[in-house]
């Protein structure tokens, strides 16, 4: 790394740094607007997924390793998350059965 | 195909190019990351299945949690700095980063601590609440519990780490999968402070 390069990266890491905060911020307004659940859970999760994916790529350097590390690593990972959500069908179901 | 990337591939290179340390580390959040999520769904299954599922987070909490979410984020700003210092050799400078971020952690599992003791003084535990809703706490108390085990054991790894590469037993690589890892903790927070915390604020319905 030279220095200019470093000079860059530092820039670069303080505006991940702002973001995150800025981000934080919204997300702690939301919680305190009259929202429906749905329209708060979604948006949260959205902001989330943002935040997490600005730690992976620049904190944790992603963006900047060879592209193959990254298709070898998170879309399985997305993937295997997102096969959880098969379960919420059925705490919904939970719900209607004392009816 | 050029050759150069089949070779890669065909065994004996690294086809990542990236040390064993770090696709270890790497491995090893990616393992962490469905267990962390799994405590997350479960914490939210329960949550849509009981109706009744108490909202104990007033603004007080939710203050301590965005001064917590701080310490977190600002501490993985200096772990980053730590390990730009590390990889130009400057080495008291990536000890100094590093002990900021110790800083940051200590902070935060002292202020969770606060936190949950205020929450246990007011009868929440692991196993029961005044709300009757005993799956609440066990959730809430092994998911935080489990993030909080994370950031003490960070703060040992990282303090190591520090000792290790101030005495050159540690090269710029340690350091840099130690921030991995402290990453990782980082983001996890990321979704803990709006599912369980902003989710949960009881003025609004």
């Amino acid at each position: 790394m030279t220095n200019e390069e470093s000079h860059d990266h530092n820039k670069l890491y303080l505006i991940v740094w702002f973001s995150l905060l800025a981000l934080t911020i919204v997300e702690i307004y939301l919680a305190y607007m009259t929202l429906s659940v749905t329209v708060m859970l979604v948006t949260l999760l959205f902001l989330s997924f943002l935040k997490a994916g600005l730690i992976v790529a620049y904190f944790m350097h992603l963006r900047f390793e060879r592209s193959s590390l990254f298709w070898t690593l998170i879309p399985a990972t997305l993937i295997c998350i997102a096969l959880l959500s098969g379960f919420f069908p059925d705490s919904m179901r939970i719900l209607s059965l004392g009816q | 195909m050029a050759n150069g990337h089949w070779g890669a591939w065909s065994g004996g290179g690294s086809p990542f190019a990236i040390g064993s340390k770090k696709l270890g580390m790497w491995l090893f959040i990616l393992s962490d990351s469905l267990t962390f999520s799994a405590m997350l769904f479960a914490y939210s299954y329960l949550r849509i299945a009981n109706p009744d599922w108490p909202r104990p987070f007033d603004s007080h909490s939710i203050i301590f949690a965005s001064v917590m979410t701080f310490c977190l984020l600002s501490s993985s700003l200096t772990m980053v700095k730590a390990v730009g210092a590390a990889a130009q050799g400057h080495r008291k400078a990536a000890v100094w980063w590093i002990l900021a971020t110790i800083l940051g952690g200590v902070l935060f599992v002292v202020l969770h601590t606060q936190e949950w003791l205020g929450l246990i003084q007011n009868g929440v535990t692991p196993f029961g609440n005044p709300w009757g809703v005993p799956l609440f706490g066990a959730t809430f108390f092994a998911l935080t519990g489990l993030h909080m085990t994370h950031v003490t054991l960070g703060v040992i790894y990282l303090a190591v780490i520090a000792w290790g590469f101030g005495n050159g037993r540690f090269n710029a690589e340690d350091v840099e999968v130690s921030g991995l890892y402290w990453h990782f903790v980082d983001l996890v927070w990321m979704f803990i402070l709006p599912l369980v915390y902003l989710m949960s604020v009881p003025e609004v319905q």
